[in-house]
């Protein structure tokens, strides 16, 4: 098989968007909380929460969708944990998002190593089907690709025209925005900062949470360590890509789900195999530098992202 | 709820704040000890007897704690700065495969040579490889977090790939790990008993060498102006962005000697698991630390005896041995809340 012929076929595709969906669910998280102004570099330890609590939730005799929700529900409360400190008492978002990484991932682990002390292999439960879209899923290559998905792919495409609507036609996503670039305007307004802020961090991480979940209870069956991989701060990456736009979001997403799914197969191709694994596998993080480097001069950055607001307070 | 400067920040409660967090975390993470069936009381006197318990206990708690003087020095002079090099980890194994590059035969020098050279190019590949990330921050305000998070990942598969590939040991019984340190090269140990070795003394004397930096030289003085206010500083004269690069060179050097000390000192070769997060876990000592250069040496033996203590722990009763990591990123978010109430008050109306 050449190279090229990898991009036509209809598996390259549904892997692209297999990829890609846990990635949605981080990214927009992430840019929901910086759009209000607070970068949350808890992101990895709480898609690693997310993991290990919805598969947890599966695993102990729960119901997938309500382990979707919980999973949603404990990255809510770890964003929380993060809002109060970055947003409430306006301590350094950089080694709080370090500290809520460091807390949550090991807690995820502890716990799961607390309830299944002696379990060698990973347990499995049984993940998302996928489900075929009547008629939608016939059509040629796109067909299988888009539409013959489990049902979390397809919520995780959703959230990307509904977190836009929110961001661009809602006047609570306009507070949000404002809440990153002018916080003494919103409090002119008469809107809360705090509780903007605190509000979006928390619907980020819930967002973070399930894109974790994704991964344990769509995308594999079971949980292991070390599962998360860096997709997380792949995702803060793709927001500096993005521009801070959920639809280039989605784009940077693909672009990268793409090349991921692309260097699993040119892998098994003749003549790429000379080329050792552990190089493609840099390949997504390399990646995401380079990205950052290319979008870095026109990247304009939300204005209050990382500044503190406290009432009353000139700044 | 408002939060208001203190008008003097006493040195007692500066001092007691870090103390204040380690208690703070110890009765969190007891409701983790409490949950797993175990006696907490007991349980944290298992983790200090086996931290502190016996001569054994405490040469291997140091042992343990010298990677973590060197991530948590790299990490202190970085956080001074507000640079944020989070990429310990990756710079650590840098550091260890220059130490395996240039000690596994390549070049020969009397001991007395051999390893000042490895310490050497140890710290310079670990302090090089920032320069990408340092420069995107500088020039192109990448933010170098990310950047430095990406590259532990690059830095580590690179190492899998060189110690499984072209660097792989022939007489490792097909084990991934890289030839020997040759006898000129190993750091050697100060006792006859247990495994503590020499980099004890040149991570002890980091620590004093960065502590006299920042006190009392024009570049610690800088280093400090520009963290609290680079603005500032660039209206005071100071090249900010020249500062900025050499804090991170500064940094990424005293990570790289953490995995030279580790190759060339403990293990005698690479491998893959020369640290378990030695990199991430040096933050926490800084914090702990409030950034104080001589403070990371009570820091990082503390943290080192959380860890070896809980192995520990661990094995007397059934608690997992992550309650260690556990108690490490607590501790890092009670330093945070603790220093600051050392520096304002939060007043409820």
């Amino acid at each position: 098989m050449d190279l090229l012929e990898i991009i036509l076929t209809t598996g390259f595709w549904a892997a692209t968007i297999r990829i890609v969906s846990p990635l949605i669910f981080a990214t927009l998280g992430e840019l929901i909380c910086e759009r209000a102004g607070v970068l949350n570099l808890g992101i990895e330890g709480i898609m690693t929460m997310g993991a290990m609590a919805g598969w947890m939730w599966v695993y102990q005799g729960g119901d997938l969708w309500t382990g979707v929700l919980f999973a949603a529900l404990v990255g809510g409360t770890f964003g929380l944990l993060h809002s109060i400190f970055t947003v409430y008492l306006g301590l350094s978002q950089h080694v709080t998002g370090i500290g809520v990484t460091m807390f949550a991932s090991s807690l995820s682990y502890f716990i799961y190593r607390m309830l299944l002390p002696d379990a060698t292999t990973p347990p499995k439960i049984i993940p998302f089907k996928t489900y075929a879209i009547p008629g939608l899923s016939d059509l040629p290559i796109i067909g299988e690709a888009l539409f013959t998905q489990t049902p979390l792919t397809y919520l995780a495409l959703l959230c990307v025209p509904v977190v836009w609507y929110m961001m661009y036609r809602t006047p609570v996503g306009l507070a949000v925005r404002m809440a990153g670039e002018n916080p003494v305007a919103v409090e002119a307004q008469g809107i809360d900062v705090l509780a903007i802020r605190t509000g979006a961090v928390v619907v980020g991480s819930a967002l973070m949470a399930v894109g974790g979940a994704f991964i344990t209870m769509s995308a594999f069956d079971a949980f292991f360590f070390g599962m998360i991989n860096g997709r997380g701060w792949i995702a803060v990456a793709l927001v500096v890509f993005a521009s801070w736009r959920p639809g280039k979001a989605l784009l940077g997403a693909i672009l990268f789900a793409g090349l991921e799914a692309f260097q699993v197969r040119a892998q098994q191709v003749a003549g790429a195999s000379i080329i050792p694994y552990q190089f493609y596998l840099m390949l997504p993080y390399i990646l995401s530098i380079v990205a950052m480097i290319i979008m870095a001069r026109r990247a304009r950055y939300p204005k209050a992202l990382l500044v503190p607001y406290r009432r009353g307070e000139r700044v | 709820m408002q939060i208001e400067p203190r008008a003097n920040v006493s040195i007692l409660r500066a001092g007691l704040a870090p103390i204040a967090a380690i208690f703070a975390a110890l009765v969190l993470c007891s409701v983790l000890i409490a949950w797993a069936g175990a006696p907490v009381i007991e349980s944290y006197f298992l983790l200090f007897k086996g931290a502190l318990g016996s001569r054994f206990a405490i040469t291997e708690t140091i042992t343990r704690s010298i990677p973590l003087m060197f991530t948590g020095l790299a990490a202190a002079i970085a956080f001074r700065a507000k640079f944020y090099n989070i990429g310990a980890e990756g710079q650590l194994y840098c550091g260890a495969l220059a130490a395996t590059y240039f000690g596994t035969g390549l070049i020969v020098l009397p001991t007395l040579l051999m390893i000042p050279f490895l310490i050497t190019v140890g710290a310079l590949a670990g302090g090089l490889i920032l320069i990408v990330p340092v420069l995107l921050k500088t020039y192109m305000k990448v933010d170098e977090v990310v950047t430095t998070l990406l590259l532990n990942f690059v830095i580590l598969l690179m190492v899998s790939y060189l110690i499984e590939g072209p660097w792989k040991d022939p007489m490792a019984m097909g084990w991934p790990q890289a030839a020997s340190i040759i006898d000129e090269g190993v750091l050697p140990l100060l006792m006859s008993k247990g495994r503590l070795h020499f980099g004890l003394i040149v991570a002890l004397v980091a620590a004093v060498s960065v502590w006299v930096l920042m006190k009392f030289t024009v570049w610690g003085y800088e280093i400090k102006a520009v963290g609290h206010n680079a603005t500032a500083a660039e209206f005071a004269g100071i090249n900010v962005n020249k500062t900025v690069i050499r804090t991170a060179m500064i940094s990424g050097g005293l990570a790289g000697l953490a995995g030279v000390s580790e190759v060339a000192g403990l293990k005698g070769y690479l491998t893959l698991d020369i640290s378990p997060g030695f990199g991430y876990t040096g933050i926490a000592v800084a914090m702990l630390a409030q950034l104080h250069p001589l403070a990371v040496i009570p820091a990082s033996l503390f943290l080192s005896a959380v860890y070896v203590g809980a192995d520990a722990m661990s094995r007397a009763v059934a608690i997992p041995t992550y309650i260690a990591d556990v108690l490490v990123g607590v501790s890092v978010l009670c330093v945070l809340v603790s220093v600051m109430l050392t520096r304002y008050r939060i007043r409820w109306r």
